[in-house]
């Protein structure tokens, strides 16, 4: 990460878009669901035909709530309005969305590093449908046609806009990191960048230092994942202040954020400060959320990621390393602390726990969701108890998440592991060091490298079943 | 007292039809303009007056708080609604090319 | 010809429906070259309902209370695979793939659909003049207007070629017709009969209502029109009203306000009705009391703003992509735009110009929310109305029945036809038009009959003693 050129500040927004796990759209019946066949998830209301009307979906508006409150907001009596512009995967041509009085009112993020981002509101709007473009490289572009399928149109969506809060690019990532966590955790999405469940726009400018007044922002869209935020909002801030110190000026614009070339780039026929002539929506009533709800929705709200964190670093006595800090955070972004908790509470050495989730649990997909915390701990006591190597543990941990569930000692008594006795482990040490005298010279003459070439050999003979801590300390013991 | 905007031009009548996807002929533009002119001249009587501290109605009702249990209903059926669709391509609604993203 | 005369001879027998429809389609055959009240026909569905009812009867089970009476449906109105077009080139062909919840209670009701009327193009009218499919004429003086937007519906009662017909009322377009073709034309209370279906014009004024030759026929189709609705969010929590029972109760003690702003620009002969319509009430055992409400005369101009902005948003959707017409061309906002501006008419596009200026930057607060404040206004003026008077009393429409051709070359001298209509609009209120008296020219004259949210009971029973003393 280069930093800014002396003298400069950037200054940066975030509006992120989330979809909701509802069952069903927000405004009509239609299943909320992704990749079905084109254009049979629709009703007269998300296709927007002649005499279709809305009607709210109310679990929309409690998650609506549930994130609002998450985020400190301020919980109001809003309304809704319609926003006016033509576009093809639009089947009203106006989006149902809200303005100047949203659900959630202002609030705060606060990130693991301590610093704070303003959020400005956090309201609630329809998803549009999806075109895809047909000739030319399949971006607008070029294209000759364009395809629309309005399965999406209608999906309800929450915009989180941040305040002009955020001063780096590691900062932006942070943020959108630990909103990403904290969605999941109000269990209202399920935040996936690559999947466009969770959109991330940034708005960027630049200023000779904090008291200078705020530069032209650029919007920059196209952000697929927090890698991809955090490089566009660095590009897009030195392209500022290249072009401010050669003497030009920002022009205000949106951008693409052009992965492959790193860079973002101006998108053509944008129309400047386009006229949405919001007025409030006629075809829907007020929402006014009554004491009792505000309430029942804070008291039930789930534990949010920086208690989580706070509750782990407990459980590690208080002061976890810098690697350990990185896993339990790792763990918490993506929703698996709860099978860390669960072990060390059950005992499990803490260390163990974490490793066993933060890098291998975390590398065994979606599946991991319907895994029972009660078979993973009764697997990790296995492991602590030395009845089963680490390699054996991680085995039959793919095992367990791909069947969904399972009894850990039955799977690895199935696989034919066992612990391995000590003179076991001798016999076949004895048979690897006469089958390879030349490497075991040089071990002996000091060469620790070779470690790694013994151990190998020890598990391959062992079938797995040698425990790399055991086979180490049996090496340096020959060794003396 | 709201400040009484200045009169209709030929101008934003272009820039409205723009705004809207219509396209006007120049004789239609000067007939546009001139109707639309007088009804909004006849609005300088709404416009003029001081309601300072009134309430706009955006409803002629009272209502609020109308929900929806979030339980999947039947959807349309496809063939049903691409049979009245101007082109259809792969089960999608095709349209020329699209110049630009949504504003 | 009588809706509920017809329902009881079907249910009894002495007549079947399907011969109530061969009267229908003898009617229609036989007047509506001239009259051009229908833009389509539906004589093969028509007749499977009326057999299937005729069936049901024959078998002893039961059927709807409107079961075989014959029916017009406004274009505006969504029938499931029926060509629903609200008179337009741009919907030229449509079939929607579902029915608007009005539609769906009237056939449940065993009404008979026989088919679409004419209107003035999405509505925006008061001639039927507007039809992309040429005018309907009056079947009083066919070189007149029906009125509009319903000219179609209006004139299909009118003509008497059925006995009921649906409209739609967003500035006076049921209650306009109505008066200037001579029949009984009703707009409910806003968020009584639900919009689902009816395909907008303006949201928060539309509403959908009955034509009928009396103001007992009315009743019934209001009732079986009315009730919560869970698809219309606007839909008031309120089951279907009841009319009929106490439709004779008479108005003894009824305090009816002569409004004199609805009478404003009336002519002699049309004042002079509404005050004679008056002192049949009192004759009756009706108070009549004089009043003004002068925040009234506002409401031509903040409907004016209100209307068209709201109309510039709900025709957005006609862009050619998903259904209707479409002019191609090389990009989709070349084609959105060949596509709008061969479609839409000339009345269309003033109204949705108008709108969008009035909705656009800078304009809004001094258009739009001026007229939103205006509305405010005379809501709260008919409130201070209604704690001295029970009904409000005036002329439907400043005159009688005008030429083909007199207004359309003049917007706002066509506007003005609406001015005793369009409060009722903007503060969501139920009022309707019973036809009292003839002109010189022997031209119907309505007069209007006005009242407080779900005041229906109240208005009926005082259009039933009016409609008694009618001297027509």
């Amino acid at each position: 990460m280069s930093p800014l050129p002396e003298g400069w500040e950037m200054v940066v927004g975030l509006e992120v878009h989330t979809e909701l796990k509802t069952e069903t759209k927000l405004f009509c019946g239609c299943a909320n669901a992704f990749g079905a066949e084109p254009n049979t998830n629709i009703c007269p209301v998300c296709l927007g035909l002649p005499g279709s009307l809305p009607v709210l979906n109310e679990r929309a508006v409690e998650f609506a709530m549930r994130i609002g409150t998450a985020l400190h907001c301020v919980i109001q009596a809003s309304s809704f309005h319609r926003k006016n512009y033509f576009y093809p995967d639009m089947p009203k041509d106006y989006q149902i969305s809200q303005y100047d009085v949203p659900i959630n009112g202002p609030g705060f993020l606060d990130l693991p590093d301590g610093s704070r981002v303003s959020i400005e509101r956090a309201h609630l709007e329809e998803d549009t449908g999806k075109t895809t473009h047909i000739g030319g490289t399949g971006r607008i572009h070029g294209s000759d046609e364009s395809l629309v399928d309005y399965n999406r149109s209608g999906v309800p969506l929450v915009e989180i806009v941040s305040g002009p809060d955020i001063r780096s690019a590691e900062q932006a990532r942070a943020y959108a990191a630990e909103l990403r966590a904290i969605l999941i955790a109000t269990g209202a999405s399920d935040g996936r960048m690559e999947e466009g469940s969770m959109r991330v726009d940034a708005n960027v400018s630049v200023r000779t230092g904090p008291d200078a007044p705020f530069g032209t922002r650029c919007e920059i869209k196209n952000l697929n994942s927090l890698r991809s935020l955090q490089r566009a909002v660095e590009y897009e801030a030195i392209r500022q202040i290249e072009l401010l110190e050669d003497g030009g000026t920002v022009s205000q614009e949106t951008r693409h954020w052009d992965e492959d070339a790193g860079k973002t780039q101006t998108m053509r026929s944008k129309e400047e400060a386009y006229d949405y002539r919001y007025f409030p929506e006629p075809d829907l009533v007020p929402v006014v959320p009554s004491a009792e709800q505000v309430e029942q929705i804070r008291t039930t709200l789930a534990p949010m990621p920086a208690e989580r964190r706070a509750r782990l670093i407990d459980q590690l006595g208080g002061a976890p390393t810098p690697a350990q800090l990185d896993q339990l955070m790792a763990a918490v972004e993506i929703n698996l602390d709860g099978f860390i908790t669960a072990a060390i509470d059950a005992g499990v050495t803490p260390a163990i726990a974490l490793a066993r989730t933060a890098n291998e649990l975390a590398g065994l997909g979606d599946g991991v969701a319907n895994l029972p915390v009660d078979d993973y701990v009764a697997l990790l006591k296995l492991e602590d108890a030395g009845e089963l190597s680490a390699t054996q543990s991680k085995t039959v941990l793919a095992d367990l998440v791909a069947a969904g569930g399972g009894d850990p000692a039955s799977i690895a008594k199935a696989k034919g592991f066992e612990k391995l006795d000590d003179s076991s482990l001798d016999a076949t040490l004895d048979e690897i060091i006469v089958a390879n005298p030349d490497e075991w010279q040089r071990y002996v003459d000091g060469d620790d490298k070779l470690t790694g070439f013994f151990t190998g050999k020890v598990m391959a003979a062992t079938k797995g079943q040698a425990d790399g801590k055991a086979v180490n300390a049996a090496l340096r013991q020959r060794r003396g | 007292m709201s400040e009484t905007p200045a009169p209709l031009s030929e101008a934003d009548v272009r820039h409205v039809a723009k705004l809207a996807r219509l396209s006007l002929n120049d004789e239609e533009v000067a007939r546009f303009t001139e109707q639309l002119r007088t009804v909004l001249g006849h609005a300088a009587d709404v416009e003029s007056l001081d309601l300072e501290g009134i309430e706009p109605t955006n409803h002629p009702l009272e209502i609020v708080n109308v929900l929806r249990a979030d339980v999947v209903a039947p959807s349309l059926d496809r063939t049903e609604v691409l049979a009245q669709a101007p082109s259809v391509v792969d089960d999608r609604f095709s349209v020329p090319k699209i110049v630009g993203d949504a504003p | 010809m009588k809706a509920l005369d017809i329902a009881a001879q079907v249910a009894s027998k002495e007549r079947s429906a399907r011969e109530v429809l061969d009267e229908t389609f003898a009617a229609i055959d036989a007047r509506d070259t001239e009259i051009h009240a229908f833009l389509s026909l539906q004589h093969d569905r028509a007749y499977a309902t009326a057999a299937s009812i005729d069936e049901r009867i024959a078998r002893g089970e039961p059927v709807g209370p409107l079961a075989g009476v014959p029916l017009g449906l406004k274009d505006n109105l969504c029938q499931r695979g029926e060509t629903t077009g609200c008179a337009s080139k741009i919907l030229e062909g449509w079939r929607p793939p579902y029915s608007a919840t009005a539609v769906t209670k009237i056939e449940d009701a065993g009404v008979v659909i026989v088919g679409k009327t004419n209107m003035d193009e999405f509505a925006m009218g008061s001639s039927t003049e507007n039809s992309a499919y040429g005018p309907t004429r009056n079947p009083h003086d066919t070189s007149r207007v029906p009125g509009g937007s319903s000219g179609g519906s209006a004139a299909s009662v009118a003509a008497s070629m059925v006995p009921l017909a649906l409209g739609t009322d967003t500035g006076g377009s049921i209650r306009q017709p109505a008066a200037l073709c001579g029949v009984v034309g009703v707009k409910p209370t806003y968020g009584l009969v639900s919009r689902y279906g009816m395909i907008a014009f303006a949201s928060s004024l539309d509403q959908i209502g009955p034509f009928a030759n009396d103001v007992a026929d009315a009743a019934a189709l209001l009732e079986v029109l009315s009730g919560h609705d869970p698809m219309d969010s606007t839909s008031l929590d309120q089951p279907p009203v009841s009319l009929l029972a106490q439709l004779d109760a008479g108005v003894a003690g009824m305090k009816v306000g002569l409004c004199s702003e609805l009478l404003a620009g009336a002519t002699e002969e049309v004042a002079s009705a509404v005050r004679l319509a008056g002192a049949t009430l009192e004759a009756a055992g009706a108070e009549i009391i004089e009043v003004s409400i002068p925040e009234l005369a506002l409401g031509l101009s903040a409907y004016y703003l209100i209307a068209p902005a709201e109309a510039s948003s709900n025709l957005a959707r006609y862009d050619g992509v998903r259904y209707g017409v479409r002019v191609d061309a090389d990009d989709v906002t070349a084609m959105n735009t060949a596509t709008r501006t061969a479609g839409f008419g000339d009345e269309v596009k003033r109204r949705i110009m108008l709108g969008t200026y009035a909705l656009s930057a800078g304009y809004y607060d001094a258009y739009y929310g001026q007229a939103q404040r205006v509305r405010t206004l005379i809501i709260s003026a008919f409130a201070r109305a209604y704690e001295k008077v029970d009904v409000l009393l005036g002329a439907t429409t400043p005159t009688t029945a005008f030429p083909i051709g007199d207004k359309v070359g003049d917007p706002m001298a066509m506007y003005q036809s609406d001015i005793c209509t369009i409060p009722t609009n903007l503060a969501g209120h139920p009022a309707l038009s019973v036809p009292f008296a003839n002109d010189a020219s022997n031209l119907p004259i309505g007069i209007q009959l006005l009242g407080p949210a779900l005041s229906e009971q109240k208005l009926f029973q005082a259009a039933r003693v009016v409609e008694e003393g009618a001297t027509k």
